[in-house]
């Protein structure tokens, strides 16, 4: 499988080069927003806000790390992604305004965040589930949070990254989505697994 | 017996639960990536398997959800501290968070504030059993939410029974998909009622993998549902292959002739837990883990 090293900020032109199934590491900034975040960031855009730092060409990581604050600040503990799909609601409209390239999480997204990927120039990479201590071990430094009202898991936690990954390529610009091809295949499967089961 | 013996003892399985997942699922998930044939699925379980690795090496939690703190106990009623068990686990889950760390998980659904401790409402939650006798059985159960977010309850008809039970389980496996962090390990409560067979279904979860039910036809159906949910194709982490659950692991309950509920808890890879014995005197025995 292609394997790519990208470094943030990325640009439209080269996101457009990925592929589903393409392996991506990610060296540069990133930053954690789970649902209330995402909720929160909208609010400030419709509102004409400008975020605490500039998205634009950076990663959204689906995370709700564990952190700990030590005298020299803080430090990251174990930081795995989290569900995606329930920033589905949010997501395009996120994609449109914050200018972000990658979206890494677990789980994959559905259709109105593949159509924003494929509009705007984005990819979702996947991340292994619960891999938390290997992405921790990626994660140089906490660069600043932002949020904390919001509680630990749903802060903005601002992080620099050295070849973050691997991430899955499972959504690309050109609107391919290898969930949602494993979705059919699994569909396919489906009778043949009641037979099998005994019904 | 000083109440420092069981808190220290709590804080211990949670630690023990969160950075050392019990050998039965880590050499389940290691038979697995040996029988994989897809080379997504391989490089995702090995990624599982490395992460385990460096989480019990450097007593990290292997995962950033460290879940919402659940107890089972098993308490005799000569046990010296029964009546002081509530608070003690609510000591020992506020100090863990701060010690190993934990996540601070425990949200309140009306206020939307966070108390940052693992503590409030009902949680830490205690499932109690008291019998006779003077030892106390504790296990910790942290579980994590995305595999709770796909839990289900089917009210079924009696007409529906057995092969109705079946179609629920793989339809419900089907839909989570990716959701849960496949490999996932499934626990099912057949009978009771509403509330008692999602109970046993998530009591299914402290059996350990490779375990059947010693009742033979129960044990089938679990064989059963093992071999065909792993052909669904959904695969580690949902992104294909041969490996979608780790084990099935049923118990039932009587039934209204009028019910069929069926109870699927799901648990995610990180099938996390950790049990120990304290004897009236505070002789602690950790029985999931060599310590």
């Amino acid at each position: 499988m292609p394997t790519y090293d990208l470094t943030t900020p990325i640009s439209e032109e080269t996101i457009r080069t990925l592929r589903v199934n393409d392996i991506v590491y990610i060296t540069g900034t990133i930053f954690t927003a789970r649902d209330e975040a995402h909720e929160r960031a909208l609010e400030w855009s419709k509102e004409n806000k400008a975020l605490p730092f500039d998205p634009s060409g950076l990663c959204v990581f689906h995370c709700g790390p564990i952190v700990r604050e030590t005298e020299s600040g803080w430090e990251i503990v174990a930081a795995g992604p989290t569900t995606s799909t329930r920033m589905e609601m949010f997501e395009d409209k996120f994609i449109e305004a914050f200018g972000v390239r990658v979206i890494i999480g677990k789980g994959g997204m559905g259709p109105k965040t593949a159509l924003a990927m494929k509009q705007f120039g984005a990819v979702y990479g996947a991340f292994t589930g619960g891999a938390a201590v290997l992405a921790a071990k990626a994660i140089r430094r906490i660069v600043s949070v932002e949020w904390l009202d919001l509680g630990m898991p749903e802060a903005l936690w601002i992080m620099e990254v050295e070849k973050f990954g691997p991430l899955i390529i499972s959504i690309d610009s050109t609107g391919e989505n290898l969930f949602e091809q494993i979705s059919t295949n699994v569909e396919r499967n489906r009778e043949r697994i009641y037979k099998l089961a005994g019904i | 017996m000083q109440s420092s013996i069981l808190e220290d003892t709590i804080v211990t399985l949670l630690r023990l639960a969160v950075t050392n997942l019990p050998s039965d699922v880590s050499e389940g998930l290691e038979r697995a990536l040996a029988k994989e044939t897809n080379s997504t699925a391989k490089s995702q379980l090995r990624a599982i398997l490395d992460n385990i690795d460096l989480a019990r090496k450097n007593a990290i939690p292997m995962c950033q959800d460290t879940g919402i703190q659940i107890f089972y106990l098993t308490v005799g009623s000569k046990f010296p501290l029964l009546h002081q068990l509530p608070l003690i686990i609510d000591q020992a889950v506020k100090r863990a968070t701060q010690e190993i760390p934990l996540r601070p998980n425990t949200v309140d659904p009306i206020l939307h504030k966070n108390p940052g401790d693992n503590t409030g409402l009902y949680i830490p939650w205690i499932n109690w059993k008291v019998v006779d006798g003077s030892d106390l059985e504790i296990t910790a159960l942290p579980k994590g939410g995305g595999s709770e977010n796909v839990c289900k309850l089917g009210m079924l008809t009696p007409g529906q029974g057995l092969n109705g039970m079946k179609k629920f389980i793989i339809d419900s496996v089907i839909e989570a998909g990716a959701k849960p962090c496949p490999p996932t390990i499934l626990g099912i409560g057949i009978g009771g009622g509403a509330d008692i067979c999602m109970k046993i279904a998530k009591e299914q979860l402290l059996r350990p993998v490779g375990q059947h039910n010693p009742n033979a036809k129960i044990a089938k159906l679990e064989k059963d549902l093992f071999s065909a949910i792993n052909e669904t194709g959904i695969g580690p982490m949902g992104l294909g292959g041969d490996t979608t659950i780790l084990d099935v692991h049923i118990d039932v309950a009587m039934r209204h002739p009028a019910s069929f509920p069926v109870g699927l808890a799901v648990q995610c890879w990180a099938a996390r837990r950790a049990s120990a014995i304290i004897s009236k005197e505070g002789k602690v025995t950790f029985t999931s883990h060599e310590v």
